[in-house]
């Protein structure tokens, strides 16, 4: 973490120093009990740390969530086959017989690898089963629901099933033909959109995360500037000076990364009961996924690395202007 | 051991705090650098130190050119010095023990020979049975002694103090220049900066007097 400037720079004057051979021992030594002082330090003051703390958390958990729900979103898109398929909706008052016919016209066609019909009254079945509106519909005369016929069009291309899609459109039986698969393209054009700003808004708390640490450790620094003083007189390196203020921004971005892990997971939490609502009434399996233990650590990871990194630009800036005079 | 070669110091704006200082102290010397306030005394130090840089002229120590220190090297200049200061400098959040620690714990001392060293070094200015209290707890000549201590714990070539018995009656002087003494005789070199005169003159040490940033021939004093 601190540069080793002890190993390259050879003792000015004969004094004699520590033995080589325990010189690792002790510097390893010197960087847990710094780092345990640090976060003591840190510890004594819970309520400024927490606060903090907090704040880095905060600014981690919002774009986070916001990655996260996105990812989840894709997921559903994902979870589709990429066959785009053709909701014919057929006119109310087309009989049975019409029906059957252009089942038939549609089905022939080679452009066509399946075609099904759905009746009006089957629509109304499955809808009752499924949607848990199936007492107000019973209250209902006639059955609102128009007959359906899916078709699958051989080709994959986009231009050949818009043409297919058009001309069907075209049949005056059909009262709304749909692309199923352009509302995907509508959701994933706008999870990428949300996406990116996400990641912007990522990046731009990001860099406040790193000002909010380099702000809190040069605070520190400034507390401590007569023992920074001291240190320098009898002989500290600026690596020995700056440890434990480095040790300090890592123990403040990993707090931070641990509240935010905590936040996320409630977030989550929290939506998963309205989510399973609202995925059950499309008849679907989707479920919310979480943070994970490895994302954990990764955020963990990154908020230690964003603390360590704000407070190694406060050292630098603030802890070399601190001589002794 | 301390070098100065024609040597002088000017502060940014013009004012010359030294001018033209020739003198060589030996190993196991002890020498007092005396002068009114402001003749430059601080300044000497802060030389030797490596906190001030000298405008011309070398200052060498033990063999190095001062000049020619690097900027990553300073620290490990700085650990074969001991400093002594007016108003000891002591970290009043930790024990005693802790603060005369310092040097070596910087150093990298193992923890056992540090704590023999911290041991024999406070046993030295007989503070050990005060080893785990606050220095704020102390009286101002204990606190000196604990920041004697901590400038010799590292056993350095060279003593600095600036004004050590600025703070403290005549009898604790005494006892403080005594202790100097013996560091002397065991071979370590001492520089003490002081105006104390009538203490200092009773001592028959080399005197290095200072006048306006001149050095005052021998004899002159």
């Amino acid at each position: 973490m601190a540069r080793m400037s002890e190993k390259k720079t050879k003792p000015v004057l004969g004094q004699s120093r520590p033995k080589a051979n325990s010189a690792w021992q002790n510097l390893f030594a010197q960087h847990q009990e710094t780092a345990v002082d640090s976060l003591l330090r840190l510890l004594l003051e819970p309520l400024a740390s927490l606060l903090t703390w907090a704040v880095i958390a905060i600014a981690l958990a919002l774009p986070l969530t916001l990655i996260l729900l996105l990812q989840n979103l894709q997921q559903i898109g994902s979870g589709l086959d990429q066959v785009s398929n053709i909701s014919l909706f057929m006119v109310p008052e087309v009989t049975a017989q019409t029906l059957d016919e252009t089942l038939r016209d549609i089905s022939v066609r080679t452009d066509v690898a399946a075609a099904e019909l759905i009746t009006s009254e089957q629509a109304l079945q499955e809808f009752e089963q499924n949607s848990g509106f199936g007492e107000a519909l019973q209250g209902l005369d006639t059955n609102p629901l128009p007959a359906v016929i899916l078709v699958t069009p051989a080709a994959t291309s986009q231009p050949a099933v818009e043409a297919l899609h058009a001309e069907l459109a075209a049949n005056p039986n059909v009262e709304y033909a749909q692309l199923d698969l352009a509302w995907l393209q509508r959701l994933n054009a706008i999870v990428e959109f949300a996406s990116r700003m996400a990641t912007l808004l990522a990046l731009m708390l990001g860099a406040g995360v790193i000002l909010v640490i380099g702000n809190t450790v040069r605070l520190a620094i400034e507390n401590r500037r007569a023992e920074i003083v001291v240190i320098k007189l009898v002989g500290g390196t600026d690596a020995y000076v700056s440890r434990p203020f480095l040790y300090t921004g890592l123990w403040y971005g990993v707090g931070g990364g641990l509240l935010a892990v905590l936040l996320i997971s409630l977030v989550m939490f929290g939506l998963q009961g309205p989510v399973s609502r609202l995925v059950g009434v499309y008849d679907s399996n989707f479920s919310l996924i979480g943070l994970g233990i490895s994302n954990s650590c990764l955020v963990l990871m990154v908020a230690g690395f964003l603390g360590w990194f704000g407070a190694w630009i406060s050292v630098l800036r603030h802890l070399r202007a601190i001589e002794p005079r | 051991m301390i070098k100065f070669d024609d040597v002088s110091k000017r502060y940014p704006g013009g004012h010359e705090a030294l001018s033209h200082i020739d003198f060589h102290l030996g190993r196991g010397e002890l020498a007092f650098l005396t002068g009114h306030s402001g003749a430059g005394k601080s300044t000497l130090l802060k030389l030797i130190m490596h906190m001030e840089l000298a405008s011309s002229g070398q200052v060498i120590v033990n063999g190095q050119n001062l000049n020619k220190l690097k900027r990553r090297q300073v620290p490990f200049y700085r650990r074969n010095i001991g400093l002594v200061f007016q108003d000891h400098q002591l970290l009043f959040d930790r024990t005693v023990y802790d603060n005369v620690a310092l040097p070596l714990l910087i150093a990298g001392y193992e923890p056992r020979e540090a704590a023999r060293r911290v041991r024999a070094a406070l046993d030295k200015v007989g503070l050990l049975h005060k080893e785990n209290q606050n220095p704020i707890a102390l009286s101002s000549g204990e606190q000196q002694r604990v920041g004697i201590a901590r400038a010799v714990v590292n056993k350095p070539l060279l003593l600095l103090a600036d004004e050590p018995t600025g703070n403290l009656d005549p009898e604790l002087s005494a006892e403080i220049m005594e202790l100097f003494e013996q560091f002397s005789s065991v071979g370590v070199t001492v520089l003490i900066a002081s105006h104390d005169l009538s203490l200092i003159s009773r001592l028959e040490h080399r005197m290095l007097v200072l006048d306006h940033g001149r050095l005052l021939p021998v004899g002159q004093e």
